[in-house]
C-alpha cells in the first residue's frame, strides 16, 4: 500500500554524495533483531537524527557505526570504505555519549586532551587544540576543574568539546541533550546546531524526542522495531508522514478511518463516519478501500456557525479544553465517540468569545490539511 | 485539638539525653565504645607501662606528690633502646619489608582476579565470590599449618618446585638459604603471608571494579585507546581507591603478624611480633615489651592516616 504515498510532491532528495553508506545491515541478538536490514545515505556536513522510541534499535545502529557492535550481515561504508574490520579505537569518528561519560579522574582539560594525546600528538599542538576546543564551547575559565566540579549543561559542552577534538570525520550524538532540563535543552540545540555546523562535520543523532530532531536534523529517520519507517526532512516527515504509525508519533494527529468513494486526478473523496473528506489531490488507490485521513489539529478551525458547504467539516461538543499559554487545545467529542482535537493559537490577551466545556461548535479544515494514509 | 498544634508539638526538638540516646546515636556509639574500652584504653595502659620504672611486682607511680612537689618520671629509655640496639631496628624494617613484599604479591595475584571476577557474567559472579571467601570455613591456623606439610622435604608442593628447578631462582633470588629447602625462609613466610592476606586485597578491590561505568571503557576506545592504554589511564586511575583499601588491609596486620611467621618464618624471618612475644614472656621486661608494641602501632598508623585523608578527598569529590 505503499502507493498512497504517492501523493507526495517529491520524494525526498537522494543526498548527492553519500558519504556514510548503511547498507542492508542487520543486527542479531540471540534472535532478536535489533536492527533489521536498514540502509541509508548520509550526505557530507549532513545532521542525520535517528528517531524512535526506546528499544527501536536507533541505539544500537549508532553503536554499530561507533564499532561497539559488529552488524550481523549488511555493511557500512564510511567515503567508500568498509569499516566492518576497523576497531572502534581506530575508526575516524567520535561520540558524544548519552548523560557524556566523562573521566571522573580527569580534569575537563585532560578529557579534552585524551583522544588527542593517543594520537601522540607533540605537546603544543594538543594544548593549541584543546584550547581551540575550550573556546569553541566557551569553558576556558573551567578547564582545570573536574567534570563533577560542573553543571550538566557545562558537562554536555565538555563531552561536545572532546568528541570534537580530534576533529573526527563523523560525529556521533546519542541523546545529546536527554540530561538537561527542558529550558535549557531548547537553548542548548541551537548552541549544538551551531557550533555543529561551524565545524562542518558530519553528525548522526540519537534521540527519542521528536522536537529535539526536527530542530536540530536537516533530515530525520523515524524507526521502530529495527526497520525505518521513514526518512525525511522534518516538514517533510510532519506534512507528508507515510504511514498512521509515523503520524501518530511525530506530533498530534487526528486519524479517521474511512472508505474511499471518490478517485479522480485532481481530487478524491474519503466517506468517514463522521463527514465526507474532500481531499484537493488525487491518490492512486481503489475505490472502496478503507483508508484512514490524517489532520494536524493546528490545521483544524473551530467557528460556531456551520461552515459552508458539505465537506471536510464536523459538529461537536467541546469535552476538553487544555490551556498551555501560547495556545489551546480543544478536544470535540463527534456524535460517533470520536474526538477531534484543535490546536487555536491565544492571539489576544483576551478573548469573548472562547469556546467553553459543553458548547457545540464546528470543526472544519481545508481540502489541503489531510494526508491519506493505509488503514 | 487542633491538628497543627499537634504537629508542633511533635516536631518539638528532643531533650538533650534524649537526643544521645536516640537509636542513630546508640547504632554509633556501641562499637565506639567497645573500642574505646577495648582497644583505645588498653593501648593507653600500654603506653603508660612503656615510660614506667618496673619495680620487683608492679610499677612505680607516674605522678607523685611528696612534701608539695608534684612530680612526673617519665622513663624513655626503652625508646632511645629501641634506637640504639640493631636488633630492633632491623626487627622492624624486615617486619615492613616482608609486609611490603606480601602486599605487592598480592596486588599483583589479586587485581586480575578481581578485574575478571568483575568483568565475569553476573551470574557467574556469586560463585567467585564464594571461592575467594571459602578458604574462611576453615580455620586460619589449619590452612597455615597446612602449608608447613606442603613445603616441608617431601610435601608436593616443595617437590614440585624442586622437581621445576625453580629452588635455584628462589636460591639466587635470595628467598632460600640452601638448595630444595623451602621451609623456615623468607620464601615460606611471604608465601604464607600472601596466601592468608590474598582475599583482603580482592575484596576491596572487587567492590571497585564491579562499581566501574563501564561507557567509560567504551569513551577511551572512541577516542583511540586500546584496550591495554584504557586499562592504565581509566581501569587502574579509577580503582586507586580500591587499591589502597586492599594494600592497608594486607600490610597493616602483616607488619604486626605474629602466627605465620612462627610457623613458616626461620630464625632469618625475625618479626616483629615475635619480638613482642618474647620481650612479654621471655624477658618478661613489660615497659620495654609495651614501648615496643607501642612503636608498632605508631609504624602503622602513619600509612592508615594517609590512607583515611585519601579517603576523605574521595568522599569529598563525589
Amino acid at each position: 500500500m505503499t502507493e498512497l504515498s504517492a501523493q507526495r510532491a517529491t520524494p525526498v532528495s537522494a543526498p548527492s554524495t553519500a558519504f556514510v553508506q548503511v547498507q542492508n545491515v542487520v543486527k542479531d541478538f540471540n534472535g532478536f533483531k535489533a536492527v533489521n536490514n536498514v540502509s541509508v545515505e548520509i550526505a557530507k556536513g549532513e545532521i542525520f537524527a535517528l528517531l524512535g522510541s526506546s528499544g527501536c534499535g536507533k541505539s544500537t545502529l549508532l553503536r554499530m557505526l561507533a564499532g561497539f557492535e559488529v552488524p550481523s550481515s549488511g555493511r557500512i561504508l564510511l567515503g567508500g570504505k568498509n569499516l566492518a574490520e576497523m576497531p572502534a579505537y581506530r575508526r575516524p569518528m567520535n561520540m558524544m555519549f548519552q548523560s557524556y561519560a566523562l573521566f571522573p579522574h580527569l580534569t575537563v582539560w585532560e578529557n579534552i586532551a585524551f583522544g588527542l594525546q593517543r594520537e601522540g600528538q607533540p605537546r603544543e599542538q594538543i594544548q593549541q587544540r584543546v584550547e581551540a576546543m575550550l573556546n569553541l564551547v566557551q569553558l576556558s575559565k573551567f578547564a582545570q576543574r573536574k567534570p563533577h566540579q560542573l553543571s550538566g549543561g557545562q558537562q554536555q559542552r565538555v563531552a561536545l568539546a572532546r568528541s570534537l577534538a580530534k576533529q573526527p570525520l563523523l560525529l556521533l550524538l546519542d541523546e545529546p541533550l536527554g540530561a538537561l532540563d527542558k529550558k535549557l535543552r531548547e537553548e542548548t540545540q541551537i548552541e549544538l546546531v551551531n557550533i555543529i555546523e561551524s565545524v562542518g562535520v558530519t553528525c548522526v543523532m540519537v534521540t527519542h524526542d521528536q522536537e529535539e530532531a526536527m530542530t536540530m536534523a536537516g533530515r530525520i529517520a523515524v524507526m521502530s522495531e529495527g526497520r525505518f519507517l521513514q526518512v525525511g526532512a522534518p516538514g517533510e516527515v510532519y506534512e507528508n508522514p507515510a504511514t498512521r504509525f509515523v503520524a501518530d508519533f511525530i506530533g498530534n494527529v487526528n486519524l479517521m478511518d474511512g472508505k474511499l468513494t471518490v478517485d479522480e486526478v485532481d481530487h478524491c473523496e474519503v466517506q468517514c463516519p463522521d463527514c465526507v473528506h474532500y481531499v484537493g489531490h488525487g491518490i492512486t488507490g481503489t475505490l472502496g478501500m478503507a483508508v484512514s485521513v490524517a489532520v494536524r489539529p493546528e490545521k483544524v478551525r473551530l467557528s460556531r456557525d456551520k461552515p459552508e458547504g458539505r465537506y471536510n467539516q464536523v459538529q461537536g461538543k467541546v469535552k476538553e479544553r487544555s490551556y498551555f499559554g501560547g495556545f489551546s487545545i480543544y478536544h470535540l467529542q463527534l456524535p460517533s465517540g470520536t474526538i477531534v482535537k484543535s490546536t487555536q493559537a491565544n492571539t489576544q490577551r483576551h478573548q469573548d468569545d472562547n469556546f467553553t466545556w459543553g458548547d457545540e461548535v464546528w470543526a472544519h479544515w481545508s481540502d489541503s490539511a489531510q494526508v491519506v494514509l493505509p488503514p | 485539638m487542633n491538628p497543627s498544634l499537634a504537629l508542633e508539638s511533635a516536631e518539638r526538638k528532643p531533650s538533650w539525653l534524649g537526643r544521645l540516646f536516640s537509636g542513630r546515636h546508640l547504632v554509633i556509639a556501641l562499637p565506639f565504645g567497645f573500642l574505646l574500652l577495648f582497644f583505645l584504653l588498653p593501648f593507653l595502659i600500654v603506653a603508660k607501662i612503656s615510660v614506667s620504672e618496673m619495680e620487683i611486682v608492679s610499677f612505680k607511680d607516674l605522678l607523685t606528690y611528696q612534701d608539695g612537689v608534684l612530680s612526673i618520671s617519665l622513663k624513655f629509655s626503652n625508646y632511645l633502646f629501641l634506637l640504639q640496639d640493631s636488633l630492633y631496628v632491623r626487627t622492624y624494617l624486615a617486619s615492613l619489608q616482608y609486609a611490603a613484599a606480601t602486599t605487592v604479591l598480592c596486588l599483583f595475584i589479586g587485581y586480575p582476579f578481581a578485574y575478571f571476577m568483575a568483568r565475569a557474567k553476573s551470574s557467574l559472579q556469586p560463585a567467585l565470590l564464594m571461592l575467594v571467601m571459602l578458604p574462611f570455613w576453615t580455620s586460619f591456623l589449619i590452612r597455615v599449618y597446612a602449608w608447613r606439610g606442603l613445603l616441608t622435604e617431601g610435601g608436593w608442593v616443595a617437590d614440585a618446585i624442586v622437581g621445576l628447578g625453580l629452588d635455584q631462582l628462589l636460591l639466587a633470588m635470595g628467598l632460600i638459604s640452601s638448595p630444595g629447602k623451602l621451609m623456615h625462609t623468607p620464601f615460606s613466610l611471604v608465601l604464607g603471608m600472601t596466601y592468608t592476606y590474598l582475599p583482603f586485597m580482592i575484596l576491596p578491590l572487587y567492590g571497585n571494579l564491579a562499581k566501574m561505568d563501564l561507557r567509560l571503557l567504551e569513551a577511551a576506545s572512541d577516542l583511540g585507546a586500546t584496550p591495554w592504554v584504557a586499562f592504565w589511564k581509566v581501569t587502574v586511575p579509577l580503582s586507586k581507591a580500591g587499591i589502597i583499601a586492599g594494600s592497608m588491609l594486607v600490610f597493616i596486620p602483616c607488619v604486626g603478624e605474629y602466627v605465620i611467621p612462627e610457623l613458616l618464618g626461620g630464625p632469618e624471618t625475625l618479626m616483629i611480633g615475635r619480638v613482642l612475644w618474647d620481650e612479654f614472656f621471655s624477658n618478661n621486661d613489660w615497659p620495654m615489651a609495651s614501648s615496643v608494641a607501642v612503636v608498632m602501632v605508631l609504624l602503622i598508623l602513619l600509612p592508615l592516616a594517609l590512607f583515611n585523608k585519601y579517603q576523605a578527598q574521595a568522599q569529598e569529590r563525589r
